[in-house]
């Protein structure tokens, strides 16, 4: 996909302050203090990272999809995207862009939906909101369902035809390509590294993600 | 069937109600260009809620009209449209807050302008669903009935003028119990300078379940799926009385 935007960083691995590996299939929370800069590295290509932020100090602010791509006029999330809370202030900034384009419309899967979307006996796979229940239950503070609003889908392509269809197209990711964003306050990550098997859109192949932080100090 | 209700949802007006399953929610944008944003939970456990992203990926759309149904997080269908005269309207594009109110129309306070005061999509649903006691974390991404909000190639999103014409109507059957929340407030892309919501008036019938041929049912394989997932649950719900 040529006519996406490319925008690369000049920051050094070697530098971070964290630097983990996320096995497909696993959730994970994580804070960052204001000015911190957070990397996601697709490894292996084409994965879809589902994701959420909230304000660190009070989670009622969260993620908004709605107010998000309102707020920039365009569905699709990039370099220069401010991630918006529910109250309308940007948690976090999209810094650099290696993939080009990545979703914010077609949110988790769950068993539910997959029952929905494939067949009534899918319920037992593995889904992300599982994966997003189970790091909220591990994080604590009473977070739980109430708090998973729709997500950021990293690395997804979900266009939007002008007619109004959604599609499902092949990935635009590959393998090594990255998004880094900027945290604008005090943020709490919420991730599921998602284990979809029944969707094309990564190869029927869920793969680890590196994730990186760099802290401003 | 029997009228339950009608009444007028007046601009700037917020409002909530209970509905039964197989009840009929019927919205009339009298004077046209309105916009009620919309949000939907279980009557009985509003830790279930309609969810934008399941709704628009098990019927591979972008927008909601007549044949499409609303999903919950739980992969149950709220509600089924059954007749539009629109054949579109918005579940992207969210509401507006105060600030985008004050920015566009002025100050707009209660203290000058007493109840014709600026109200504003997110305080509105704020208030109504205080009622219930929710708040912030039950706020998701809404329906804006009556509303088009186009995508192009690139992304970019539009304001579509003429969507929703005077009299036209949109008409909701519930498939389970439903805690439904409504906000008569300005859409915060409609270019109008003016504060203005236009009344909507809206009425509440009884009415049978969905018959086996039913278009809403049938219109995609994901919705059959759906509708057995919820009349297991309603059946499950019965139990339990």
């Amino acid at each position: 996909m040529s006519s996406f935007r490319m925008t690369e960083s000049a920051l050094d691995p070697r530098q971070a302050a964290v630097d983990v590996t996320l096995p497909a299939g696993q959730g994970w929370t994580h804070p960052l203090g204001r000015g911190d800069v957070f990397r996601i590295v697709d490894l292996e290509g084409n994965q879809a990272v589902d994701t959420l932020f909230f304000n660190g100090r009070d989670v009622d602010e969260r993620y908004s999809a709605t107010e998000t791509i309102r707020a920039q006029g365009n569905i699709y999330l990039t370099a220069g995207t401010r991630l918006m809370s529910s109250e309308g202030r940007p948690l976090l900034t999209i810094t650099a862009d290696t993939c080009g384009r990545h979703d914010t419309l077609g949110g988790a899967c769950s068993a539910e939906s997959n029952q929905v979307r494939y067949a009534l006996d899918k319920k037992y796979m593995h889904n992300c909101r599982d994966s997003f229940l189970l790091a909220l239950a591990r994080h604590g503070h009473g977070m739980g369902k109430r708090d998973l609003p729709n997500n950021i889908n990293f690395f997804m392509n979900v266009p939007v035809t002008p007619a109004g269809e959604l599609t499902f197209a092949d990935g635009v990711s590959a393998p090594g390509r990255y998004v880094e964003m900027r945290a604008e306050m005090e943020v709490l990550v919420l991730i599921s590294n998602c284990p979809q098997l029944n969707n094309p859109c990564n190869a029927y192949n869920p793969t680890p993600v590196r994730l990186l932080i760099w802290s401003k100090g | 069937m029997t009228t339950n209700l009608n009444e007028t949802l007046r601009g700037g007006q917020a409002w909530s109600r209970r509905l039964s399953r197989h009840q009929r929610l019927r919205l009339q944008d009298v004077q046209g260009r309105a916009c009620v944003s919309a949000l939907f939970y279980n009557a009985r456990d509003p830790l279930e809620r309609y969810n934008m992203p399941d709704t628009l990926k098990a019927q591979f759309t972008a927008f909601l009209t007549a044949g499409r149904v609303l999903y919950s997080d739980m992969g149950r269908i709220l509600c089924s449209i059954v007749a539009d005269d629109c054949g579109w309207h918005d579940t992207i594009s969210g509401v507006g807050d105060g600030a985008a109110a004050r920015a566009r129309f002025g100050e707009g306070g209660y203290q000058a302008l007493r109840n014709d005061f600026h109200r504003n999509g997110r305080e509105n649903l704020l208030v109504e669903l205080g009622k219930h006691g929710l708040g912030k974390r039950d706020v998701v991404s809404n329906v804006n009935f009556f509303v088009r909000v186009g995508v192009d190639e690139t992304g970019a999103m539009a304001w579509t003028p003429g969507n929703s014409r005077p009299g036209a109507s949109v008409e909701l059957r519930f498939e389970m119990d439903t805690l439904v929340v409504l906000t008569n407030t300005p859409h915060p892309l409609d270019p109008s300078p003016q504060y203005q919501p236009p009344p909507v008036e809206l009425s509440i019938e009884d009415g049978p379940p969905a018959p086996v041929d039913d278009r809403c049912r049938l219109s995609r394989p994901e919705n059959g799926r759906g509708f057995a997932l919820t009349e297991a649950f309603n059946e499950e719900m019965m139990g339990l009385r």
